[in-house]
């Protein structure tokens, strides 16, 4: 177990240099960010220049991917454009992020994984039916409409919740925007719970778990269940770093300010420094997510095991 | 894995029980504490200095927190005194002012003439960035401190002397006779000594002399503005203060504002402009700001400076039906431009309606003839680029195309050529790599006739992209700095600008509006000319 695991962190060097010289690059060749900050003027050259300087920019592209790499293995990322340390930003939005991907996961499990069990125990039944036909409907729904019809609804129509999340962004105000990030995901989880269960309901240890007269919950959770939610275990783990990721749809109608705002101004505004650093954080969730979902399986099913 | 779920269970339950009283406490809107406005707000660009923030986000900050010398009247725009009790010249180079007594930073600190002089010399100063820094390029010795290339040779600026606590003198290395009234621009506030001592202390709780204290800033999220009891101008402020919400989608900030979550939001996103007179009635406000949108060619490429193309750039304008588009695409929050500067500046100020004359009317029969006389469009095709990540750029950039196609009776004479962001936009124009034409789009930094001819057209200037130049414009904008009369100087300047009309280096195509809407819990909710609300006047029911 031990060595597997410093096998698989081994294994991450090379992705997550890689995946960082791509993102450097790819925002290297959007063009001369300094320029987008004079406005409708051009900078007058000898403060571009120093601009140029202050932000590394005047050096080739692999020398400042050698350097910025070098320092943020001191743990300095550097600094954005409005003169804040990428880390004070990181710390201001990760916490929110993190939380509002909590509220989905949560979701996901609860939900996805309680209609997951109904459906595939009562499969071909009018409920089974009636999940299907829906989560078909979320996931068709793209997740700003899906966003911006709840916030119409709940936060003008009705004046349930408000429209957008206070800067504090607390549990309570998550809850919408995590719903409505969770629905595809959740959609999924439960058709992949429906499928598994109904697979493995069948399968011989279930009967013979029946035939031992265990009571029909005890089968279920013990031996059905924990059997059937290795592929969903697998999903929710990547799923993890997509949900942190791919909030910027939902941090935006929210007015969320997270990893997705965070990165989508660092886009706009060209900030590598921004975006690198975020994105490197990212790359690690990604890896360390998919490591626990390995590790995970070990637990779930006995047969497997790491040397 | 057991303990696991229980645990993730029990933060559910906690959860919906945090949400039961969120919903039981929702109806209080968003009013902390009577008399505090709240308000949409986007990230600040660069840091709060005043010599370092050139777009409006920060400015409407620096205008709640600073008062400089002059300030410009929300109302007429006309430059008046504020901290100056007067600025005195006689030969329109030579300056005197003399500050008011009795006026403090919020922290206590008298404000001196030396308070002026350091900040002026803090923003002149290339090693200390600030993008403002070339609002200081009149005064002498500036090429001395910000020199264009290497390291500057001087501390200070030598055309400021500091005479006693209350005078100073500028001295300018040319004419500007209108130049007190530049003063009003925020680069020019006065910075306290806390400034100096603590930058990055300073910069996390600006501190200043205006109507308003920063109370709390999050950086990126929110700040909030309390008012100073003890502000001695005139211009205290109407309210208990205001709360600065960053939005990023200012859709949110409009659904925010309908479900009386927010109070005012200033930048009415385009595509609720159709329903904002519906939704909001007489709370909806939409006033002309000191913007100018324009199509912009490139002198830089031969084939735009042949003789006979200024009869091509004539056509492409009279190809443009002006009126139709900001009726369809901006809803009447713009409208059509027939001259270079801004309908804010008033006649007096150098405003002229139809200066452009013909040349900026409709007339599809009159464009398609003048284009095959002038040797038709370089290249058989009009090329107009814009950044599509801002704004609904893309959208009135097809429909001009669309109206220049249908004038010229060609499917393909012109076409938009969207770049990706902003910045990459100005990278590619400001280092002349542009092959066609572009949007070029003009907001004032004061209400002078000067600002929106001189930065734009003169030879050289800073904003001068398409690299325009012209012997005859450039005589008579350095005339009309050096008079000291001011409606001589605006009559010159008009002079110069009727040169435009004929070379059209630049199609006028729009002036902008400022909108914005409001909740019914304020009233006296005005934009002034820049499109910035006076937060001041702001009063809450």
């Amino acid at each position: 177990m031990g060595r597997y695991v410093i096998r698989r962190l081994l294994q991450m060097i090379p992705v997550f240099i890689g995946a960082t010289l791509l993102i450097f690059l790819m925002v290297n060749v959007m063009g001369d960010p300094v320029a987008g900050l004079c406005g409708d003027r051009k900078c007058d050259p000898a403060t571009a220049l120093r601009l140029k300087k202050e932000f590394g920019l005047d050096k080739p592209v692999w020398q400042q991917y050698l350097t910025y790499m070098g320092n943020v293995f001191t743990g300095d990322f550097g600094t954005a454009f409005n003169g804040q340390k990428v880390t004070e930003l990181m710390s201001a939005a990760f916490p929110v992020t993190i939380r509002l991907t909590l509220v989905a996961i949560v979701f996901e499990i609860v939900i996805g994984i309680s209609l997951g069990v109904l459906t595939g125990l009562r499969r071909g039944r009018p409920i089974d039916t009636a999940v299907l036909l829906l989560t078909l409907v979320v996931i068709s729904v793209p997740t700003f409409v899906t966003g911006l019809v709840l916030q119409l609804l709940l936060g003008v129509q009705w004046g349930v919740i408000k429209p957008s999340v206070s800067s504090e962004a607390p549990y309570d105000e998550l809850l919408v925007p995590g719903l409505v990030l969770a629905s595809v995901s959740l959609a999924y989880v439960t058709r992949l719970t429906r499928t598994s269960i109904a697979e493995n309901r069948r399968a011989d240890y279930v009967r013979t778990a029946i035939a031992k007269g265990l009571p029909r919950r005890r089968v279920i959770t013990r031996h059905l269940l924990r059997n059937s939610l290795i592929p969903v275990v697998t999903f929710i783990g990547t799923d993890v770093g997509a949900l942190m990721g791919g909030a910027i749809v939902t941090e935006r109608i929210f007015n969320i300010h997270g990893v997705g705002f965070q990165l989508y101004q660092g886009i706009l505004r060209q900030s590598t420094q921004t975006v690198v650093g975020f994105v490197t954080v990212l790359v690690l969730v990604f890896l360390v997510a998919n490591l626990i979902v390995d590790l995970l399986y070990a637990v779930l099913d006995p047969r497997i095991r790491y040397a | 894995m057991g303990g696991a779920t229980h645990a993730r269970w029990a933060a559910c339950a906690v959860t919906v029980a945090l949400a039961a009283t969120a919903c039981g406490g929702g109806g209080s809107g968003g009013g902390a504490g009577s008399g505090i406005v709240s308000s949409s707000w986007g990230d600040p660009q660069n840091p709060l200095e005043p010599a370092n923030t050139n777009e409006v986000q920060g400015g409407k900050i620096l205008d709640m927190i600073f008062r400089g010398l002059k300030r410009y009247d929300p109302r007429t725009g006309k430059a008046e005194d504020m901290v100056a009790e007067s600025i005195e010249t006689e030969d329109a180079r030579n300056f005197t002012v003399t500050i008011k007594d009795g006026w403090t930073f919020s922290n206590g600190e008298k404000i001196t003439a030396k308070s002026f002089v350091d900040a002026w010399n803090y923003g002149a100063h290339l090693d200390n960035n600030q993008k403002n820094a070339y609002f200081f390029g009149y005064i002498e010795g500036y090429d001395k401190v910000h020199p264009e290339k290497g390291e500057p040779s001087a501390e200070t600026l030598s055309g400021l002397k500091v005479v006693d606590d209350r005078t100073f003198t500028v001295r300018l290395s040319q004419k500007f006779s209108t130049w007190p009234d530049t003063l009003g621009y925020p680069a020019f506030a006065p910075l306290p000594k806390a400034f100096y001592d603590d930058r990055e202390a300073w910069l996390s709780k600006p501190v200043g002399n205006g109507p308003y204290t920063v109370d709390s800033y999050t950086k990126g999220s929110q700040m909030s503005l309390r008012k100073w009891e003890e502000y001695p101008g005139d211009d205290k402020a109407q309210n208990g203060g205001v709360d600065m919400r960053v939005y990023t989608d200012n859709n949110t900030a409009y659904t925010d504002l309908m479900a009386g979550n927010l109070d005012l939001v200033d930048d009415v996103p385009a595509a609720q402009l159709k329903n904002a007179k519906r939704d909001l009635g007489d709370r909806y406000i939409n006033t002309p700001a000191g913007i100018i949108q324009t199509l912009a060619f490139p002198f830089y490429d031969s084939e735009w400076t042949k003789p006979g193309r200024e009869k091509v750039r004539r056509g492409i304008s009279m190809a443009i039906n002006r009126e139709q588009i900001t009726e369809t695409i901006f809803q009447k929050t713009r409208t059509p431009a027939s001259d270079w500067t801004s309908p804010v500046l008033g006649a007096d100020g150098g405003f002229q309606k139809g200066l452009c004359g013909k040349a900026c009317e409709y007339d599809a029969a009159e464009a398609r003839k003048l284009v095959e006389e002038g040797g038709g469009i370089p290249g058989g095709r009009l090329k107009v680029t814009y950044n599509a990540d801002t704004g609904s750029h893309k959208e009135w950039v097809d429909a001009l195309c669309n109206s220049v196609n249908k004038a010229l009776g060609k499917d393909k004479a012109c076409i938009g050529d969207p770049v990706g962001t902003f910045a990459d936009f100005r990278g590619k124009a400001s280092k002349q790599q542009l092959d066609g034409a572009w949007r070029a789009g003009w907001q004032m930094d004061y209400p002078l006739i000067q600002n929106f001819l001189e930065p734009n057209y003169f030879t050289d200037a800073p904003s001068n992209d398409g690299k325009y130049s012209d012997e005859e414009f450039d005589r008579l904008v350095n005339e009309a700095n050096g008079e000291t009369d001011t409606a001589k100087a605006v009559g010159t300047f008009q002079d110069a600008e009727k040169i435009l009309a004929e070379d059209m280096p630049a199609i006028p195509l729009w002036y902008q509006n400022g909108s914005a809407g409001y909740s019914e819990r304020v009233s006296d909710v005005s934009l002034n000319q820049f499109s910035v609300p006076v937060y001041d006047q702001i009063k809450v029911e």
